[in-house]
């Protein structure tokens, strides 16, 4: 299970939606899928169509950044950071 | 007791603000929408629906809703993309409601329309192979080079008709919905070589006469223009204005031939002449314009007003409001004869609108 961290941001937007979880998923893109299974409309606040994940929003999986298609392993950390984007 | 509400659409989100039918105490609510860019939030006076369009720099475009007056709000952007993906939509940064058809313009330009009180989008149009399309469907004028739908207006006795504003191109009218359109810019000036004989025009506000249909007012870059037939042709009614230049208009919902507009320096600043606060009234279709100042700050006031920023009630005697691009909001409760500040220190403004509640 992938440990998942998500921006504050995200929270006032979907009803029940924690800010860490555990989630079963191969890929980034996997993971994000199965957020919005449960959380409807969440992808397209993380990721613009192409898909590709928004500019200033930034994923990192075991502090490396990452896409869409980065493996996730059974332990893999996921930070998903609402990046700097002026004041 | 009737209650007048009014939306402030703003860069750190939506504001409500409620007095009653006087209109001379304000309350303020807010900030709602998470504190997203809101850049037009507009009142479905058929549902009581408020709706915002946003666009968050991390969380991309959405469409919130309020059916409790700001109270709860949810967000929806689902269709609201572009299939193409050389298409990109940056920005959503205009609404009108007709008939239970809420639409939203965007950048790069297209329409947008929900029939389902803003729970799902579909592309409505991109007004493709209209005069001046090539250009905004070109690359290298997308977004962030302004060439979006910056304004829509609607026809409240005809849901398929309305008139949309594609930003430094022009205005144009579809009577089917938006499957056809027909540019109507003629007898406008643009003080620049332009390509096509309709269009090139730098449209900035469009405003239709509650009183009569076919009158029309337009703020454009270069004049203040008025229409007797819908926006078909258009004579220059600039005269007599401290300036060519604004964005800013609303028409009397009584009075054909009343009109107010907001004129601004047209350089870099963009805001009132000599740093004094004025809105200008005409009340014979354009013939002479009165300036207007009466409780306006009359010194360092160097505050701009955007298109979708100033509003009229529908009352007998009918109130207007403005909001600026330094978040002061100011109202007018007598037709526009004096004006008070309602709200001093909100975000800079995007959008005002209002709705008076039985």
């Amino acid at each position: 299970m992938a440990d998942v961290h998500l921006p504050t941001t995200l929270m006032p937007l979907f009803t029940g939606l924690p800010r860490r979880l555990d989630l079963d998923a191969e890929t980034v893109d996997d993971a994000i899928g199965k957020l919005d299974a449960q959380w409807p409309g969440l992808r397209d606040r993380l990721c613009e169509p192409g898909p590709t994940i928004r500019m200033h929003i930034h994923v990192y999986v075991d502090g490396e950044r990452s896409q869409l298609e980065t493996p996730l392993e059974a332990r893999s950390r996921v930070d998903v950071i609402a990046a700097i984007s002026g004041g | 007791m009737s209650r007048t509400v009014l939306l402030i659409g703003t860069r750190k989100g939506c504001f409500v603000l409620e007095s009653d039918g006087d209109r001379r105490d304000w309350s303020t609510r807010g900030p709602f929408c998470e504190g997203w860019p809101v850049y037009h939030a507009v009142f479905d006076g058929s549902t009581g629906t408020i709706f915002a369009a946003a666009a968050s720099e991390w969380h991309g475009s959405a469409v919130w809703r309020s059916t409790d007056l700001g109270e709860t709000w949810t967000h929806s952007s689902e269709g609201l993309a572009y299939d193409d993906a050389s298409k990109k939509l940056s920005k959503v940064s205009t609404l009108s409601v007709a008939d239970g058809r809420i639409r939203v313009g965007v950048e790069m330009p297209g329409i947008f329309e929900s029939r389902d009180n803003g729970d799902t989008w579909s592309l409505l149009t991109t007004l493709e192979g209209q005069p001046g399309s090539e250009l905004w469907d070109d690359p290298a004028n997308q977004p962030p080079g302004h060439l979006g739908i910056s304004g829509l207006t609607s026809d409240p006795d005809d849901a398929d008709r309305f008139w949309a504003i594609v930003q430094g191109i022009g205005a144009f009218e579809t009577i089917d919905g938006g499957s056809t359109w027909t540019p109507r810019n003629r007898g406008l000036r643009a003080d620049w070589p332009r390509e096509h004989e309709e269009v090139g025009f730098c449209v900035h506000k469009l405003v239709r006469s509650r009183a009569d249909g076919d009158r029309m007012y337009q703020q454009n870059h270069v004049g203040m223009h008025r229409s007797d037939d819908a926006g078909k042709s258009w004579t220059e009614i600039t005269e007599g204005l401290p300036t060519e230049f604004g964005f800013a208009a609303a028409a009397h919902p009584h009075d054909r031939d009343t009109f107010f507009v907001i004129p601004l320096d047209p350089g870099h600043g963009r805001t009132m002449p000599d740093g004094r606060a004025a809105v200008w009234r005409t009340q014979d279709a354009g013939s002479s314009w009165r300036r207007i100042d009466r409780g306006l700050p009359q010194s360092d006031a160097h505050i701009g007003v955007l298109r979708q920023a100033m509003a009229g009630d529908t009352s007998d005697v009918p109130g207007y409001y403005f909001g600026t691009s330094t978040g002061q909001v100011f109202a007018s409760a007598d037709d526009g004869e004096s004006w008070a500040e309602i709200a001093s220190y909100l975000p800079p403004i995007s959008s005002v609108d209002v709705a008076i509640l039985d």
